[in-house]
């Protein structure tokens, strides 16, 4: 977390100051964007087990070709699945359908089951898809090409605040919570810890509106007048194009394939 | 709280898309330029929120907070809470790109109900009363969260209802505890600095926006 929204943070658009990008992480960052959200889209369209599986192969393909690491992905991705694994389990037991086993008089029915199985699936291909598309960009990046996309500007400013001042009130709240602890304060069960994190929160949002306010006038001072300037190059070449196509053929294959083939079982 | 890709149906999807980029269109609306600081930092702080773990029984929650959000920002928690969500989706993968639509709705649309029901109320009573309703209002905005998911998960198919109905039941102790640290941060900020609650100064945001417009006039850059 640290990493992501820390001070040291990189403030330019490329990351890593000087170091060679991965193969992925060389293309445009706006074709990476669009490429993931066009994914996200076909692949919850997907019907057939098999097609999504095929999806999630192609997430595990885009995941090789980067330099994430590789374990706090799967990290990040168990931490997913743990929230739906709730909903997957109840699911079989809950569609109607051809009985497969029971358990404590519960029926099973196979429907279900392979709509937990393909919900799964699919959930698990796209995180996997935009965790690496995506996350190998900063925050700064990012905000720099949903502006280059054409969101509106008074949405991408917002999210750049928000990105630079996550670290700080982090921290912030780091402090207070020590200055706590010094008083011996132990989070429990009770009113007293309840009241105890209110009042800290609350304070979190004083400060932080304080800040806002000497940001604002300092920003004035400086001649704000409702834009920033974004500096960056990105530039959409050759084979951005290539991987535009290329990637852009693999989906549409898929949900075609998805629609028109059946499996002979 | 968080939905994840491919357990909704698409048209719940959808409708959650265009229910979320109208309540964006109308957030971003009531924000002048010069609210961005501000807003982006209260967006950065109910992040930060998340962060927050608070026990209950055994384990512990995060906290969301998003009924104070409501009180604070009004209409402009909707883009505020957009953010964190965004930013949530695309470096940790909770939730998706496809349901961030139906999750915004979810979390920001009853935080701004919230706001609009009890801000009026709070701004005019004193920090005992406001933290009493502050209460309510966060205990109000995840109760009809909760029920938002539920009927986000329901509308998708008869299958996921008992889990929606799971959601909905899990959630009551967190709905307790939201509602008293809200109480209590409403009880703070209302001794400490209640304008932090009152409805924004309609004359002092013109003067914002009439500064605003003259340097757009006068052909000032508006670099990118």
């Amino acid at each position: 977390m640290s990493h992501l929204f820390g001070h040291d943070q990189p403030l330019n658009v490329r990351a890593g100051g000087g170091q060679t990008p991965s193969f992925v992480g060389a293309f445009d960052p706006r074709v990476r964007v669009v490429a993931a959200c066009v994914f996200a889209i076909i692949v919850v369209a997907l019907h057939q087990i098999e097609f999504a599986l095929g999806a999630l192969g192609l997430a595990a393909i885009t995941m090789s070709l980067t330099d994430l690491p590789l374990r706090v992905t799967l990290k990040r991705m168990a931490a997913m699945d743990g929230f739906i694994i709730v909903m997957l389990v109840m699911l079989p037991f809950t569609t109607p359908g051809t009985p497969m086993f029971t358990i404590l008089g519960a029926e099973a029915s196979q429907e279900g089951l392979m709509h937990a199985v393909l919900v799964g699936i699919r959930a698990n291909a796209v995180v996997l898809m935009m965790l690496s598309l995506l996350s190998g960009m900063t925050p700064v990046a990012l905000g720099h090409t949903l502006y280059r996309l054409k969101c509106p500007p008074v949405l991408v400013h917002l999210m750049m605040f928000t990105v630079r001042y996550i670290s700080v009130l982090h921290d912030e709240y780091h402090r207070l919570r020590m200055a706590m602890k010094l008083r011996g304060f132990k989070a429990r069960n009770n009113a007293h810890t309840y009241r105890s994190f209110g009042y800290l929160f609350g304070m979190l949002v004083v400060r932080s509106l304080e800040r806002a306010e000497r940001v604002l006038e300092a920003m004035k001072c400086r001649g704000f007048s409702g834009h920033f300037p974004m500096i960056d190059d990105m530039a959409f070449r050759r084979r951005d194009g290539v991987f535009a196509v290329f990637f852009l053929a693999l989906i549409a294959a898929l949900v075609i394939l998805d629609r028109t083939y059946v499996f002979a079982y | 709280m968080h939905i994840v890709d491919g357990a909704l149906a698409p048209e719940v999807l959808i409708g959650g898309g265009v229910l979320a980029v109208a309540g964006l269109g109308l957030g971003l609306r009531k924000l002048p330029i010069d609210k961005i600081p501000a807003t982006g930092v209260l967006s950065a702080t109910f992040f930060v929120a998340s962060l927050i773990h608070v026990p209950v029984g055994p384990s512990s929650v995060h906290l969301i907070m998003s009924g104070l959000a409501g009180l604070v920002l009004g209409w402009t928690a909707f883009p505020a809470l957009f953010v964190g969500l965004l930013l949530q989706a695309i470096f940790f993968g909770f939730g998706g790109l496809t349901v961030l639509g139906v999750n915004t709705v979810n979390i920001a649309f009853p935080a701004v109900l919230a706001g609009l029901l009890f801000r009026g109320m709070v701004s005019r009573s004193n920090p005992v009363t406001a933290a009493v309703l502050g209460g309510c209002a966060g205990a109000f905005s995840i109760a009809l969260t909760t029920v938002f998911v539920a009927i986000s998960l329901a509308l998708s198919g008869d299958g996921f209802v008992p889990a929606a109905k799971l959601v909905f039941f899990a959630h009551i102790p967190i709905m307790v505890v939201e509602g008293l640290v809200s109480a209590a941060a409403v009880y703070l900020i209302a001794k400490v600095k209640p304008a932090l609650l009152q409805p924004a100064d309609p004359i002092s945001d013109f003067q914002m926006q009439a500064a605003a417009l003259r340097a757009k006039q006068a052909g000032e850059a508006s670099n990118g």
